[in-house]
């Protein structure tokens, strides 16, 4: 017992810690808000640090419901580094309307727990606990200014559709634990392998619904937009890169673990989303007018892309993914962090794409950093953004996949059309209204270390992120 | 004799009334709660006839496991309904149109 409870000090350390910070929130009142936030932080430090050391070593825990290995430690480095930043960059954003709350920190922190265990999970119960956790600290999260109506709208269709998700994966499972006898992923995987039933089929398709739905892939795409303009912008910061990560993770564990005898069976499915994301977040954003709808939809996109990787089904298929993400939550949060920074001289938030023009003159230094995430999302060397998506097409011309990582390059210069047309805004057209100039050293700081490695200098990264990757889909084969 | 084949047609009903119900209705949000909660309960139908079918024990504790998981979800549901009524002042399906998707 007492070995399984160190496989999963990670979550324990953050799930006691987040009780313990509720308690202090109690107390404390509201006036305690950054004091938690910081507690936060460490918090997610220590859970980190675990994860590295990982001093119970790896293997299966509470009788097979639960394991730690190098591909459930490299994704809650991701988680927990993305989760942190959207903790850092909370109190500056609230504080100005005095909706900073201590609760704040906790829900972000009982998310976290929940992500840990979805990339950790071996059973589809963990699966589906953690899934939850997460998911009901997120909806509380998108509407968390209350008296924003936008936001209150956001929670609800989020809440509505992610319990919507959460029904139909739920209906899978029931099926496959029918079907197979078992609700472990070894079970669940040794009865594909035998006799394939429709039964199987079905709860297939249903579990992959459902997750397609909290990576936000197509078809179950329709809440992002609306989610991600509506909830404030360091939750839609949140939305847009940990819980992307650990859905990510409990995709690829179930496709390879519990599913990978059906592969054949699942990678049609794979690959229709995958190029339904890619064309669909590529069009669909060409009309927008608000930078967090245009992210919205470059987040379907980017999601289509680390899809193809797992379509590949392959081991270096499944490491450019995971490379994928690792990839996109640094270049997603930087572009967050600049719109966080498009505040008008009355200090009122502005998130509209003419709001940026001519924003090289006025703000050169944060129109060059929005620049480099543009194109780094676009995928255009010698930006970091090109190397993860030359990996995953790849890996899925080594599968024989052409077809998939043509239509994926085709979709990309697609794609790099509304990111030109930002930068294009930002560099000739004549000035909008000056932004506030930035009071907090630390979100500037933190732009400049997300542009930092996006830069060429990522390059520099990619023996030690290949490596880990590697060894993280390793773990899964 | 009732077999596993009926609970499991009962219950693709219930699943395929509760999605209809969030889909199909126009009116209220609180009947898509409530189509929502169906939908929960035809999963469980399905746990526990597959479990008794099975003669396994885990397709019930998933049961309760499921039944916890939607107490609270339908707590946090109602909770955003009534901050979403303050704001608004209605929780009709069609003025749920703030953002256009």
């Amino acid at each position: 017992m007492s070995a399984s409870l160190l496989l999963a000090l990670p979550e324990l350390i953050l799930s006691i810690g987040a009780i313990l910070l509720m308690l202090a929130a109690a107390w404390g009142g509201d006036g305690s808000s950054r004091g938690i936030t910081l507690a936060a932080v460490a918090l997610l430090v220590v859970a980190g640090a675990v994860a590295l050391i990982a001093p119970g070593g790896h293997g299966d825990g509470f009788g097979g419901l639960y394991r730690a290995d190098a591909f459930s430690d490299f994704a809650k480095l991701l988680i927990y580094a993305a989760t942190a930043v959207a903790l850092l960059i909370a109190p500056n954003y609230f504080e100005r309307n005095g909706e900073m709350r201590a609760e704040y920190p906790v829900l972000i922190l009982f998310s976290a727990v929940g992500m840990g265990m979805m990339v950790s999970a071996l059973d589809l119960l963990t699966l589906y606990v953690g899934l939850e956790l997460q998911s009901l600290a997120a909806y509380v999260l998108a509407s968390f200014t209350r008296r924003d109506t936008r936001a209150a709208e956001a929670g609800l269709k989020y809440f509505v559709l992610g319990a919507l998700a959460s029904g139909i994966l739920l209906y899978g499972i029931s099926l496959l634990y029918g079907f197979s006898g078992t609700t472990s992923y070894g079970g669940v995987a040794q009865a594909m392998g035998g006799e394939f039933s429709a039964g199987l089929l079905f709860g297939i398709v249903f579990v992959l619904a459902g997750l397609a739905f909290k990576i936000s892939a197509v078809p179950f795409h329709m809440w992002t937009p609306d989610v991600y303009e509506g909830a404030p912008t360091p939750v839609t910061a949140f939305f847009a890169s940990a819980p992307k990560v650990a859905a990510m993770g409990l995709l690829v564990r179930v496709a390879v673990e519990a599913m990978g005898p059906a592969y054949d069976a699942w990678r049609q499915i794979i690959i229709f989303t995958a190029l339904a994301s890619i064309v669909l977040g590529a069009v669909a954003a060409i009309g927008q007018t608000s930078m967090k709808r245009l992210l919205a939809y470059s987040s379907i996109n980017n999601v289509g892309f680390a899809l193809i990787g797992l379509a590949a089904g392959t081991e270096a298929g499944v490491a450019a993914t995971m490379t994928y993400m690792a990839v996109y939550i640094v270049m997603t949060l930087g572009a967050f962090l600049c719109i966080l920074q498009m505040r008008d001289a009355d200090g009122n938030l502005r998130e509209g794409i003419a709001d940026l023009s001519g924003l090289a003159r006025t703000r050169p230094m944060l129109a060059g950093a929005l620049m480099m995430f543009m194109f780094s999302l676009a995928g255009i060397p010698p930006l970091f953004g090109f190397w993860p998506k030359f990996l995953v097409f790849d890996a899925a011309t080594r599968a024989g996949l052409f077809p998939l990582a043509v239509a994926g390059a085709v979709g990309s210069v697609v794609g790099a059309y509304y990111y030109l047309k930002i930068v294009k805004t930002m560099y000739f057209d004549e000035p909008a209204p000056a932004f506030a100039p930035s009071e907090s050293p630390l979100e500037g700081g933190l732009i400049a270390v997300t542009a930092a490695l996006i830069s060429p200098f990522g390059y520099l990264a990619i023996p030690v992120l290949g490596g880990i990757s590697l060894a993280a889909a390793h773990a899964l084969f | 004799m009732i077999g596993i084949q009926h609970f499991l047609i009962v219950s693709a009903i219930l699943f395929v009334t509760g999605v209809l119900g969030i889909f199909l209705n126009r009116k209220n949000v609180i009947i898509i709660l409530m189509a929502i909660e169906l939908i929960l309960l035809s999963v469980n139908i399905n746990l526990v006839a597959f479990s008794a079918y099975l003669g396994d024990l885990v397709g019930q504790v998933f049961a309760m496991f499921v039944l916890t998981v939607a107490a609270g979800e339908a707590a946090i549901g109602l909770a955003i309904l009534v901050i979403y009524f303050r704001g608004r002042g209605t929780i009709a399906v069609d003025d749920i149109n703030r953002m256009k998707g």
